[in-house]
């Protein structure tokens, strides 16, 4: 790690295990188009693990994603998808750049940032004034929308704590 | 929440898209929108369901019909959904030619 302080974040009041994961509608993309889709679609048909992550482009989340695919996270019987303020054409980007086209992964769209605000996980970005994006975290969520997992960034910047992450994903998989 | 019955191929900002969607309106027809690349060659999805990489492209679960380009579509959807018998236009339809 490095030998200073990182910004510390303020606490989150964000959903916990055993909370209802709030339902929100936003395009999913995939590797060929992207359509509304509901978070209780998903998980009408099975547990989701979903990771809120830094905008696509910036480092953190080329290092996420990077992780994830070689974890074969998406091999578990889960639906994997990321979330970022990024357009469905930069999830395409990076969909392709990251090597996911032919795996499992799919990506939230949401440029408002209002999922993040659902969740009270909003990051305002310093230095690029009137963007916010959701703090680094990482959610499994049952087929009822019962958070069974929940990580959320205490620091800026952050990355998921992934060996828990994946346990979590093997525990409801 | 259930799905609609009528898909609907389309590219943002594509006003041949847009046509068939204030027709889509016009009926007050429950439809789901998937939105494709804006390069031709990267649209396998639609060419798999239509033959055809243009777009719109309509999957229409109420009839079984699939159908390319604007002018079809709308005449399609007029015959079917409009003043017209539909019944017997929805079978016309499915074998009013694609289009170019």
């Amino acid at each position: 790690m490095v030998e200073f302080d990182v910004v510390e974040l303020d606490e989150a009041a964000h959903p916990e295990e055993g909370d209802m994961a709030p339902d929100f509608t936003r395009p999913l993309v995939n590797d060929e188009y992207w359509a509304d889709v509901a978070l209780s679609e998903l998980t009408g048909e099975g547990p989701v693990a979903l990771v809120f992550h830094p905008m696509d482009g910036a480092f953190p989340a080329t290092y996420i994603w990077n992780e994830l695919r070689d974890r074969d996270l998406d091999a578990h019987d889960v639906t994997v998808v990321g979330l970022s303020i990024s357009s469905p054409y930069e999830h395409k980007t990076l969909i392709d750049e990251r090597g996911l086209a032919d795996r499992d992964v799919r990506f939230f769209s949401d440029p408002a940032n209002g999922v993040a605000a659902e969740y009270g996980i909003v990051n305002d970005l310093d230095g690029m004034t009137g963007i916010s994006e959701p703090r680094p975290a990482t959610f499994v969520v049952d087929e009822d929308r019962t958070v069974e997992y929940a990580w959320v960034a205490s620091e800026w910047p952050a990355f998921p704590e992934y060996d828990e992450f994946e346990a979590a994903v093997e525990r409801v998989a | 929440m259930s799905e609609p019955a009528i898909t609907l191929y389309r590219l943002q900002a594509c006003p041949y898209c847009e046509r068939v969607v204030r027709k889509l309106h016009e009926y007050d027809l429950a439809y789901r929108s998937r939105f494709v690349e804006p390069m031709h060659s990267d649209r396998d999805v639609v060419k798999r369901h239509s033959g055809v990489r243009t777009v719109p492209v309509i999957v229409d679960g109420h009839t079984g019909v699939t159908m390319a380009e604007s002018a079809n579509i709308v005449e399609y959807l007029d015959a079917t959904y409009g003043e017209a018998d539909a019944a017997s236009a929805a079978a016309d339809a499915t074998v009013a030619g694609e289009g170019s």
